[in-house]
């Protein structure tokens, strides 16, 4: 079995599995938390729309907050685009999906994908150095953080050397790709990562809670 | 702290803000317990109101550090430590350790270390000086992580393991005992009203044993500013309502709440929820106070394990309803004015629009700072924070900033609808040399009611 056969076959059939149940029991285990009723008399029903809005209530900050975090928001969207975009319209990556789904979808031409996976690798790098140099986000960092920051960036890396070709062989530079991409799956539930789940979580609760209030938040 | 020490200490009425006299020497630490037991008790205690929520909140945080750019005392202090979700740091630890769905992992590879009481004691400032639990921060977070909520949870475990600020503890522990935390029992509550009564020429039932309305006031009200009573008395006389006072229930204020106590929070509660059973009110209306409308306008129901039989509104709820429906009518004032938003009545709260509603009723012309209504940016006095000597210099770091923004605005005159957040600006102003001082939205409504000799 080559490292190639390896990273196509039992390493990514671990990965996914790691994936996707670490993800369901991290999710079911606090869903399975206790839900307390609030017995107050609601300001408004329809908290559920108030959930809804605030799922995306908070994708650009109000006005007051503008000046000092402007910058983050625009280096967060440029780091979580570049992710979507790349993983999901490199041409080698829709076959991928295609393979699995039985279905594929238009692709990026490759030169705009290069170009958006280093212009997300400069974000990251610009995420990191703020998050070293910030007195604040270097309080509250922790293996967590640089490690998800690392196991994000891997992938990228390694995929942009395995289409310039610049490995010394071939297959060997896609499966060490590969098995970047698997150690992000497997890192995946344990770390901050997850966030792209709870913060959907996290935006309905407080949206709906304050909808049933009247307030904002 | 023995009962006996707290018993001694009196409380200063003579400063424009009440509290406890400054501790010579300070008890930070309450009750006979060994450091393991003060971090059990600490844990336990926290992690007992762990629902989803709580435990959503959790792990939703990225460590952006957004959060310390809306905190008004990170603003007023730019210390790393003050960032809103560190102040959790410890619960969060315990969370990941003790109760989250990894908690196995963590505890076994030992990848979160146990907590220490040398690591509490340390938060205490945190967790209670420097939050006033306004709310602000969850405004900025892109996981819109409710901070202030995690601080009153992270209360409760500190109550627990007696790590409570001196002065906050002395408050609470006075207000369990004698029903009131500044002093204001129900002997000192019925003399006010009979002096009111007389000074102002207006009726106020007490102790009636039946009445449509039953009327709190908080400790501050009664103490410092017991016009806010004749007011209220000179509005609901004039709307002709059903109306009382109640020694048996009459103080707003919930230091239970404040301090992490929720037993405590519960006895407070359901003074107020028994004796308007028992008189038959069908509203409670709160005094112009902004903790005491979550303690009971929000909490109250879930204290008491059922819903309300009466309808709970904060004082500026109950005169927007009054001007819009021409219950009352009001002369034209005709100012300037910049309305100081109670964290806890608005952005917490919901009743953001009702003081705007009367303000527009009172003719004046209102003009905003540029983070106002839901927005608002907290005084630095809430969440009990104004009862602590220690955090007095940042407080009135924050109240410049706060003062800035208002006169900024070139109002002529300043409006609140909280108590609490009154007595700061008078503190903190004279500090300041503010040359303006903050007014009541309810004085100001009895100031200006057209009084009817019909009714």
């Amino acid at each position: 079995m080559t490292l190639l056969d390896f990273a196509r076959g039992p390493a990514m059939q671990f990965a996914i599995v790691v994936f996707i149940v670490g993800i369901s029991f991290r999710l079911v285990g606090v869903w399975a938390l206790r839900h307390k009723p609030d017995l107050s008399e609601p300001r408004q029903t329809d908290a559920w729309k108030g959930g809804l809005k605030g799922l995306v209530q908070h994708a650009w900050p109000y006005k007051p907050f503008r000046a000092d975090l402007v910058k983050e928001h625009i280096i967060g969207y440029v780091i979580h685009l570049g992710l979507l975009f790349v993983i999901f319209f490199y041409k080698p990556h829709v076959l991928f999906f295609q393979d699995i789904f039985g279905f594929g979808w238009p692709a990026l031409p490759n030169g705009i994908i290069t170009a958006i996976a280093v212009i997300t690798i400069v974000a990251l790098i610009i995420a990191l150095v703020n998050r070293i140099t910030d007195p604040v986000r270097r309080m509250l960092s922790n293996f967590d953080d640089y490690f998800s920051w690392f196991v994000t960036t891997l992938p990228f890396v390694t995929g942009l050397a395995t289409a310039a070709n610049i490995w010394w062989h071939y297959e060997t530079g896609l499966a060490i790709h590969l098995l970047t991409v698997w150690l992000l799956l497997i890192y995946f539930p344990f770390g901050k990562l997850m966030h792209a789940f709870w913060f959907g979580v996290s935006r309905y609760t407080t949206g709906s809670r304050f909808a049933r209030r009247g307030g904002i938040a | 702290m023995s009962d006996a020490t707290t018993n001694e200490i009196p409380v200063d009425l003579e400063s424009k803000r009440l509290s406890v006299t400054r501790p010579d020497v300070r008890f930070d630490k309450q009750g006979e317990m060994s450091d393991d037991e003060r971090v059990q008790k600490a844990m336990q205690h926290f992690a007992k109101d762990f629902g989803y929520v709580a435990a959503t909140y959790m792990e939703a945080c990225v460590h952006c550090g957004a959060c310390a750019h809306a905190c008004p005392f990170y603003e007023a202090n730019p210390d790393p430590k003050l960032t809103p979700i560190w102040k959790l740091e410890p619960f969060k630890q315990a969370y990941k350790r003790e109760a989250g769905p990894l908690s196995f992992f963590y505890k076994t590879l030992n990848l979160k270390s146990k907590v220490t009481v040398e690591q509490l004691e340390e938060w205490q400032e945190l967790l209670y000086d420097t939050c006033t639990m306004c709310g602000r921060c969850t405004l900025v977070c892109p996981m819109s992580i409710d901070i202030a909520t995690l601080v009153g949870m992270a209360r409760h475990g500190m109550f627990q393991a007696g790590l409570v600020p001196h002065e906050l503890y002395t408050v609470t522990e006075k207000a369990e005992r004698e029903g009131s935390p500044l002093g204001a029992t129900p002997k000192v509550f019925a003399d006010r009203v009979e002096w009111m009564e007389d000074e102002h020429e207006v009726d106020m039932p007490l102790d009636q044993d039946q009445a449509d309305v039953l009327v709190l006031m908080s400790s501050i009200e009664i103490q410092k500013y017991p016009e806010s009573m004749a007011a209220t008395g000179k509005i609901l006389n004039q709307m002709g309502k059903s109306w009382t006072f109640h020694t048996e229930g009459y103080e707003a204020t919930n230091f239970g709440m404040l301090s992490g106590n929720t037993q405590w929070q519960k006895d407070m509660t359901m003074k107020i929820i028994s004796t308007a059973e028992k008189i038959g009110a069908e509203l409670v209306i709160l005094p112009e106070c902004g903790h005491a409308y979550q303690a009971l306008r929000w909490q109250g129901a879930n204290m008491l394990g059922r819903p309300l039989p009466f309808k709970v509104q904060h004082i500026s709820e109950f005169l927007a309803e009054a001007v819009e429906s021409g219950a009352i009518r009001l002369n034209k004032v005709n100012k300037t004015v910049a309305f100081h938003d109670p964290c806890q009545v608005s952005r917490r709260g919901g009743a953001t629009p009702a003081p705007r509603k009367v303000l527009d009723a009172l003719g004046v012309d209102v003009r905003e700072p540029e983070s106002s209504g839901n927005l608002n940016f907290c005084c630095g006095g809430g969440g009990g924070v104004i009862t602590i000597h220690r955090a007095d210099s940042l407080r009135y770091k924050i109240m410049g900033n706060k003062l800035a923004q208002l006169d900024g605005t070139g109002a002529e005159m300043m409006v609140t609808s909280c108590s609490n957040c009154r007595q700061n600006f008078d503190d903190s102003g004279e500090k300041l040399h503010w040359d303006k001082q903050m007014n009541s939205l309810l004085e100001l409504v009895a100031d200006n009611l057209v009084e009817d000799t019909k009714s």
